[in-house]
């Protein structure tokens, strides 16, 4: 899997500074990625790449419910979040969008802005290529991997229904 | 092992006896809510995915409340798509300008939510209806999509923390300060994915305004819901808004709690959270002075008329501040109406305040409020991240009505007990 970027942040990221309110009545996703992470990191949306890889402390994406900032993330190339730990909403909703998240207490510590990093989604492994260590994010229940791979909430629940 | 009242209730909706933390169930739902700004987005996946009919057109709420009256083109935009998914699928309790009020005032008001129902919001402050014995909870677009066409939801089944509230509040403490006194104690994470049941000698006095103050911060700890008891005055409180039968819950007495936390309502003091976090708590006496340049007095959690009653109280024979711009927001037309009613209104005009139409607004700086630079507000809202009520170096301080409405006559944060006789 190839290897990206980290960019870095602290604990209690919230929704938002993610995406700010006053963006969210252009729900476009290019439009939103546009303004993603402004309020704390104005190079972010200008820097950030496909297959770059956002890390942040405990809580992130506390706040309101908007699916708007995982979708901003996604857009904006981010290939997955490394968290302390999530706020619920935001981990429902990048879990129902199919955009990949990793729990890891370790690795939120450990990695820093800058480092190279490659994730295996499947098995929760991640891999800080600049230091050569690697962490193990917290496994999904069963149920939710379903969700995942059947891509979203919605394809799960068609699935479903016609099974 | 027993239960929570927040367990018992979706073991209910999920049809079976009994459930424990962590369990992952399928719940029916009794109303799905979304609103201008979550609703578009739910369209669009609903839409993609292919899905042609809703699963009740009388359990979905669509309240078009955050940037209404429509502040931009691109704002209307979203209105016309959650108009025409509305009427496309005739969806009861669709409110539009006119009728709109800020969806978690509005829900309960008209008689939407009952204790024992399940509830999912696109938005969220859907915690709030636990005021009402109710399970409800915020959830993205998504899931929005989802339960407008299944008509049910996965949920983790929460452990729950127990919030004992202990003796009767004092003077102008309010439950807007109880619930910034427990997040001060707890953190912005203290209740993640878990459920705050609030229990006690104390609840039995606190009004259903208050209790829905309580329960719509929830979130703000990081709770999935937070949740009252049903007593006497829950049961009043739905007389002649619905017909529908209640369903009463209670937690069971050896029900387990994750933590327990005790609050002595006697001795609470007016209570404020600091930029930028509401756990970033102090009692007003801690920081009177502060010099603000706005007030914002309404919301979702504090725009009901008892906040607002208070607040005109205070004001009554007082001036707003030179320098400063208070915004009074009625959270209901039922609401506006009543503060026309009984004088409210006139009060609140004759001390120059603004009074506006139901909106979210400048909660999270939509619009009707926004912050300049340098600017700091103390608002009813619930909450104060870097840059939600405007640019991203104004500061926002949370209060309740009392302390806004002070803080408004004097220009800098103030407790009412300070303020002279008009």
């Amino acid at each position: 899997m190839g290897t990206g970027k980290v960019f870095k942040y602290n604990d209690n990221v919230d929704t938002d500074v993610i995406i700010p309110a006053r963006y969210l009545n252009d729900p476009d996703p290019k439009a939103l990625a546009s303004h993603c992470m402004c309020d704390i990191d104005e190079d972010f949306a200008g820097s950030v790449k496909d297959g770059d890889i956002m890390v942040a402390g405990y809580n992130f994406g506390c706040g309101s419910s908007r699916e708007h900032a995982p979708i901003a993330i996604q857009a904006s190339g981010i290939k997955c979040v490394i968290a302390a730990s999530f706020a619920r909403i935001f981990y429902r909703n990048a879990i129902n969008i199919g955009f990949p998240i990793m729990e890891c207490q370790e690795a939120a510590e450990e990695i820093q802005a800058g480092d190279m990093v490659s994730v295996d989604f499947s098995t929760g492994t991640i891999k800080d290529e600049t230091t050569g260590k690697t962490y193990h994010a917290d496994p999904f229940p069963d149920f939710i991997n379903g969700i995942i791979e059947s891509g979203g909430l919605l394809k799960y629940y068609k699935k479903k229904q016609e099974s | 092992m027993g239960m929570t009242m927040t367990q018992k209730i979706l073991a209910d909706a999920a049809g079976l006896s009994s459930v424990k933390a962590g369990d992952l169930i399928e719940a029916r739902l009794s109303l799905v809510l979304g609103n201008d700004v979550t609703t578009p987005v739910a369209v669009r996946v609903f839409e993609e995915a292919g899905l042609k009919k809703v699963f009740d057109r009388e359990k979905i709420a669509i309240v078009l409340d955050h940037y209404t009256p429509c502040k931009d083109i691109k704002s209307a935009e979203l209105c016309t798509t959650a108009r025409s998914f509305a009427k496309k699928h005739q969806i009861k309790n669709f409110f539009d300008v006119g009728q709109v009020g800020i969806e978690h005032a509005l829900l309960p008001e008209k008689g939407l939510v009952v204790p024992g129902d399940v509830i999912i919001g696109a938005d969220s402050h859907t915690c709030t209806y636990g005021a009402l014995g109710a399970f409800s909870t915020g959830v993205g677009s998504t899931d929005m999509a989802a339960g407008m066409a299944m008509g049910l939801n996965w949920f983790k089944v929460p452990e729950a923390i127990k919030v004992v509230l202990k003796g009767s509040l004092k003077g102008y403490v309010s439950g807007k300060d109880i619930i910034l006194h427990l997040i001060g104690l707890i953190g912005v994470d203290g209740a993640l994915y878990k459920s705050l049941e609030f229990t006690g000698e104390g609840v039995s006095s606190l009004s259903m305004d208050d209790r829905f103050t309580i329960a719509n911060m929830a979130i703000e700890a990081g709770g999935k819901n937070g949740i009252f008891p049903v007593d006497e005055k829950t049961l009043e409180y739905l007389k002649g808004r619905t017909d529908r039968e209640p369903k009463i819950f209670s937690a069971d007495d050896d029900a387990v709690y994750a933590q327990t936390v005790e609050i002595d309502l006697d001795t609470l003091e007016s209570t404020v959270s600091l930029p930028h976090l509401p756990s970033n708590t102090k009692t007003v006496s801690q920081v009177k002075g502060i010099e603000i340049q706005q007030v914002v007095i309404g919301s979702c959690t504090n725009g009901r008329f008892t906040d607002l009653k208070i607040a005109a109280q205070i004001l009554k024979g007082h001036k707003v501040a030179d320098g400063v711009r208070c915004i009074v927001i009625p959270a209901t037309q039922e609401i506006y109406m009543q503060c026309i009613e009984e004088g409210l209104a006139k009060i609140f005009i004759e001390s120059g305040c603004a009074l506006s139409t139901p909106t979210c607004g400048p909660c999270l700086g939509g619009h009707m409020g926004i912050l300049d630079a340098g600017e700091t507000a103390v608002a009813t809202t619930n909450r104060n991240f870097v840059g939600r009520m405007g640019h991203v170096d104004s500061k926002v301080i949370l209060a309740s009505p009392a302390v806004a409405a002070a803080s408004a006559v004097a220009g800098e944060i103030a407790s009412p007990d300070d303020l002279k006789e008009a």
